[in-house]
């Protein structure tokens, strides 16, 4: 009864790939049809995905076919958008985080976000990176003081800024305030870390860094990126979800696998199409 | 050649091309409109500030600087003092802000991040509407309404339960610095609002979402980063209030009960600079009468000068300290 039970829920995406055999790590969240709305326009349509633990899923496909609004919906941070309404399952360690009692700040606590453009607060760079650590209420100094050191390492920081860490954060390139945001955010430890775009805003050898450091974080956290660079999705990711646009304008999943099978094998012409650049 | 490059051509071997080009393209009338504009408010205040100088001579000659610590406005002898009238300005003016900044500051947070997006509309258009009502309306209503039923009880009621502080002391009036505070933190509240509210939808999403993401409670967000954030710009919507408690005159003239007390109490009946120029310029028979009342407004003009100059160097150090702009 129970393996019966199993088998329904199964998103297509898992059963896809169990048909591969390829042993995946058990998933840290897990979308089960979803259906997300803005108001009566529909988003997202019935989207099925798993993202693996300690790997780094990368979502991709063309402008509008609703990859950040899949990404916000992940730590529920569309709850600000006015109108905005989840239907189905987004299963953190099998909790779903939209659960009528299920506390929103603890989930935005477990599921960091890193967003498009480098949002440093207009504060000293010390106090952007224990801004976290003090809302859960650490005070002592030298607690902090190890927070921000491990942490702005954590992010490849700590070199270039340890002798200037109350001057302002906003006075750092784009590329070092992206990276103090990483820092920022790895300061409360979260075990899932959303990145929408990371690198848009971003030069070329700050996206490398960049780039770099998600290899790094990848060892403790969970990484879901959304990019339009596929280069960028196929050089850091292990598992690629193609999202596509519906003619009625709602966003699908169209597939999900690793990521060598998504740009060398992949399964939907739409798919190959738009990872050999024939449009998107 | 193409109509388009025709034109082009046309216009460039012109010979009066450089004439045309600027005042066709509107340059120097432009220019020249905003300077004079720019021109004419230095010109205006420091053409007030000359003609009250001026107009205070005798005044000025026979007082000096005593005139500041004077206590005593008797026309019949012709002794002037203004610091009755500069005490209430001041403290009925701060006290005012000190109960309108944290409500305007509550609302102003409820209309751009708490209220319903259909409240948001019709709210801040009441709040703003509030401004547009005439100030003689509030001395009016404030006299015959207000007072006798809000703020004598309120009096009574601060007197008997903290009558211990010299704020507090009777006896009480209705007419008082009291009824002048509560009746200028209202009509200072749109101005807060207004102000602050904008600076807080000028705050980009960015700094909630960035704020939200890290497990920050709305409360958290709005006291650790929208306030600190939008500071400068608030401080700005305070100081605009001020200077708006400290220069009203007739609702203020109508419910301080015009009375050259000194004390620290609240409940007394008071006086301001701005109530006491208006109360008396038409019995002013005298010049040096007259000369007085306008050196009461050369003191009042002064201090707001002031109170704006130190408002500015603290907005320049608020915002030196915290760059709001990003540089990425």
């Amino acid at each position: 009864m129970m393996s019966h039970e199993q088998v329904q829920v199964l998103p297509p995406a898992l059963s896809m790939r169990s048909v591969q055999k390829d042993a995946a790590p058990s998933p840290k969240m897990l979308v089960r049809n979803m259906n997300f709305y803005y108001g009566s326009f529909r988003a997202l349509a019935d989207i099925n995905l798993e993202f693996p633990e300690n790997q780094i899923t990368a979502i991709i496909g063309p402008s509008g076919c609703g990859k950040s609004t899949l990404l916000r919906t992940l730590d529920r941070m569309n709850d600000l958008v006015p109108h905005a309404r989840v239907e189905g399952e987004i299963l953190l360690d099998g909790e779903n985080i939209y659960a009528p009692n299920m506390d929103v700040v603890s989930v935005r606590r477990r599921v960091g976000m890193v967003f498009q453009r480098p949002n440093p607060f207009p504060k000293s760079i010390y106090d952007n990176v224990i801004y976290g650590p003090r809302l859960l209420g650490i005070r002592d100094k030298k607690v902090l003081d190890e927070i921000v050191e491990k942490s702005l390492r954590g992010s490849a920081l700590w070199d270039e800024v340890k002798d200037k860490l109350h001057e302002s954060g906003l006075a750092l390139s784009g590329g070092q305030q992206q990276r103090l945001c990483i820092a920022r955010m790895i300061a409360v430890e979260p075990e899932v870390v959303l990145m929408d775009e990371p690198c848009s805003a971003l030069d070329p050898v700050a996206t490398i860094k960049i780039e770099d450091l998600m290899r790094d974080l990848r060892n403790n956290y969970t990484i879901i990126i959304v990019t339009h660079n596929m280069q960028q999705a196929a050089r850091v990711s292990d598992y690629t979800a193609m999202m596509m646009m519906r003619p009625d304008r709602a966003g699908e999943m169209i597939e999900f696998n690793k990521t060598r099978q998504i740009f060398t094998n992949p399964q939907d012409k739409r798919t190959e199409d738009y990872v050999t650049g024939r449009f998107g | 050649m193409s109509v388009i490059a025709e034109i082009k051509r046309q216009k460039r071997n012109s010979p009066w091309s450089e004439l045309v080009r600027r005042i066709e393209h509107g340059d120097v009338i432009f220019r020249t409109l905003t300077v004079v504009a720019g021109l004419l408010v230095v010109l205006v205040t420091a053409a007030t500030g000359f003609e009250l100088w001026q107009n205070s001579a005798l005044a000025r000659a026979k007082f000096g600087l005593d005139f500041l610590t004077g206590t005593n406005w008797d026309p019949v002898i012709e002794d002037f003092g203004a610091l009755p009238f500069l005490y209430g300005t001041i403290q009925t003016s701060i006290f005012a802000l000190l109960i309108a900044v944290p409500i305007g500051l509550g609302i102003a947070i409820f209309l751009s991040e708490l209220a319903p997006a259909w409240l948001r509309q019709p709210l801040g258009f009441l709040v703003e509407l509030l401004a547009a009502v005439p100030s003689v309306i509030f001395g009016l209503w404030g006299l015959y309404v207000f007072v006798p039923s809000v703020v004598k009880p309120f009096a009574q009621f601060l007197n008997d339960n903290l009558g211990f502080l010299p704020i507090f002391q009777g006896p009480v009036f209705g007419p008082s610095r009291l009824a002048a505070t509560l009746i200028l933190s209202i009509m200072v509240l749109p101005t807060l609002v207004a102000i602050s509210r904008d600076v807080f939808l000028a705050i980009p999403n960015a700094q909630r979402e960035g704020a939200l993401g890290l497990g920050a409670t709305q409360w958290e967000m709005i006291t650790q980063n929208l306030i600190p954030y939008g500071l400068s710009g608030i401080l700005g919507a305070i100081i605009l209030a001020l200077g708006r408690a400290m220069g009203e005159t007739i609702a203020v003239t109508m419910v301080i009960g015009n009375n050259l007390d000194l004390s620290a109490s609240l409940l007394h009946p008071g006086y301001t600079m701005a109530s006491i120029i208006a109360n008396e310029f038409t019995e002013a028979t005298t010049d040096l009468y007259r000369e007085a009342l306008i050196e009461i407004g050369l003191v009042l003009f002064a201090l707001t000068l002031l109170v704006n100059i130190i408002a500015r160097l603290l907005v320049w150090r608020v915002a030196r300290r915290i760059p709001t702009e990003a540089r990425a």
